[in-house]
């Protein structure tokens, strides 16, 4: 019978071993626990098993990143496989189908590429793409994606800190929010000619969001350059808002004095508001957004998770908002 | 003798003369329509089975069943027009098929929607659909099919009379027209109306014709009064 038969020594996994260090520190390791202070050690001891499962998937050049050590910038959950994330999207310049993008973004061309700084700030800049990658260390950071649609991901970005950007061109005084421009060229995208959004695409921050440094200027995904789809070469990324917020593409950032008006705004200001915080007590006023479908994940027939507060990073910005009335501030 | 045998010889000619038994009278043909029509399903079945509906194979289940309730709802509002315009009366022996075929889509889709999307969660779902008006009118067509599907049979007709079961069976304009309000509803949230507007097309052929043939008949009628 095949499942007595002998086979010898079985090499262990490199995953299965403790790791020595870990070893040898058990005993710090109980003591810690028994102080109940076990919380951040082990997360980021746990942090490494996330860090693991990100395995390139070898379609795009290689962009690694150093595992952040920023509290929360790396969620345990399991990713989404690269498939799923690289073929279901919302990117209008592209089709509004979510299918739409992983066939026609090939148009896109991510290189050259320049991105201008303008506004309120001391340094205004053009900054060509590769300058822009070499101004902060590229970290990897994992961190749950939630569409407005109500379904989610789990995607290991690389980047930096749009703070370390922010830093380097000095805000003046005036420098109250952020606007993110995102490319608009028929040539390269055919999604340009539907009047579905005023184009280009505007997205935009108050300061203290895009200062917090969860707020991530992502260049890559699963250890790779960033798909078109996904808005190569370079594009925003924060996770406690609705995936809308996050421009794709951005050739322009702005520093001003005034409220920027995004193109969900244009559209319909009475469903999108500025802020737009994954909030499962307020609904969109067409759907709950109370539960969200992960994608490639949660079974056909199984309920929908529970969407949780700022989309579960409420420690790391719900700060930003406190005294602030979310359901008007929607 | 030549008297007797005038009618035997007549026989014969008139089976030549006629043109040639429709393909639709067959006993088989509604059997290989009824299998034709559950294709979609028996497609969209395996793709579940085999996870190739993609990333999001509930909400791909549940667009897919709506899409093919509206396809069924305008192939059975066909049936009336195309018998004149294929001059193929025969065709109106599938019309009842394909009016229950359009009621087992929409029940389908109601079904995807009630269990992958709310769980069978009753009071989440009764919550859900007025919030929704889109969801709102795709409910009232379906609440509108099943008085229909539920007197489809013989014995419903004849219990209630040609003429009162004619005109339950006519809310069958207001349901398309309702799904057809869901579907741009759905799709309005992103301006995509490339399907939508082939869809009203066809529908504006379907009801149009409709009333044009009613137009001339009444003309018809008061013609002679004159």
């Amino acid at each position: 019978m095949h499942f007595l038969k002998n086979r010898g020594f079985v090499h262990p996994q490199a995953s299965d071993i403790t790791p020595q260090g870990v070893y040898e520190g058990r005993r710090d390791l109980l003591k810690l626990l028994a102080t109940g202070a076990a919380g951040a050690t082990l997360a980021a001891w746990a942090g490494r098993d996330a860090l693991a499962q990100t395995v390139r998937p070898n379609k795009l050049a290689a962009l690694a990143g150093v595992r952040s050590a920023l509290p929360g910038a790396i969620t345990m959950e399991k990713l989404t496989p690269y498939a799923d994330v690289t073929s279901y999207n919302n990117y209008y310049e592209f089709g509004t189908d979510k299918a739409d993008p992983g066939r026609s973004a090939g148009s896109l061309k991510p290189r050259p590429w320049t991105v201008a700084i303008e506004g309120e700030v001391k340094k205004p800049k053009v900054y060509d793409l590769d300058e822009l990658m070499k101004l902060a260390t590229l970290e990897e950071r994992v961190y749950r994606l939630r569409c407005v649609e109500g379904w989610s991901m789990v995607i290991p970005w690389v980047g930096y800190s749009l703070a370390e950007l922010i830093k380097k061109v000095e805000p003046t005084g005036n420098a109250k929010y952020v606007e993110f421009v995102t490319l608009a060229d028929k040539a390269q995208m055919p999604g340009l000619r539907s009047g579905v959004l005023d184009w280009p695409y505007v997205e935009g921050l108050r300061m203290d969001e895009a200062m917090n440094p969860l707020a991530l200027l992502a260049f890559g995904l699963y250890g790779e350059v960033l798909p078109n789809q996904s808005g190569a070469p370079v594009r925003a990324v924060l996770p406690w808002k609705y995936g809308f917020k996050s421009g794709k593409s951005i050739v322009k950032i702005r520093f001003t004095d005034r409220l920027p008006q995004s193109s969900w705004m244009k559209a319909n200001a009475s469903e999108y508001g500025f802020y737009s915080n994954v909030n499962p007590a307020v609904d969109h006023p067409r759907w709950s957004q109370a539960t969200e479908r992960r994608i490639g994940e949660d079974g056909l027939f199984q309920k929908k998770r529970a969407t949780q507060m700022f989309n579960g990073y409420e420690a790391q910005v719900g700060q930003l908002y406190t005294g602030m009335d979310l359901k008007k501030n929607f | 003798m030549n008297s007797t045998t005038m009618p035997t010889s007549a026989v014969p000619q008139r089976t030549a003369s006629a043109k040639p038994k429709s393909l639709l009278l067959h006993p088989a043909a509604k059997v290989a329509l009824f299998a034709v029509c559950l294709l979609p399903f028996a497609y969209l079945f395996y793709a579940a089975y085999a996870n190739t509906l993609g990333p999001n194979p509930a909400e791909a289940l549940i667009r897919k069943t709506g899409d093919w309730t509206l396809r069924f709802l305008c192939i059975t509002l066909a049936i009336t027009p195309l018998r004149t315009w294929v001059k193929q009366p025969a065709l109106a022996r599938f019309r009842r098929m394909l009016g229950l075929f359009s009621f087992f889509y929409v029940v389908l889709h109601f079904l995807s929607y009630a269990w992958l999307d709310m769980g069978f969660d009753i009071d989440a779902i009764v919550k859900d659909i007025p919030k929704r008006p889109f969801a709102l009118v795709g409910f009232l067509a379906l609440l509108l099919m099943i008085p229909l599907a539920a007197t489809s049979f013989n014995r419903a007709i004849k219990a209630l009379g040609a003429k009162r079961w004619q005109a339950l069976h006519k809310s069958v304009y207001a349901i398309v027209l309702l799904g057809l309000l869901h579907f741009f509803w759905m799709k309005a949230a992103k301006n995509n109306f490339g399907e939508v507007a082939i869809y009203a097309v066809v529908i504006a052929v379907l009801l149009g014709w409709r009333v044009r043939q009613r137009f001339i008949t009444k003309r018809a009628a008061a013609l002679p009064a004159r």
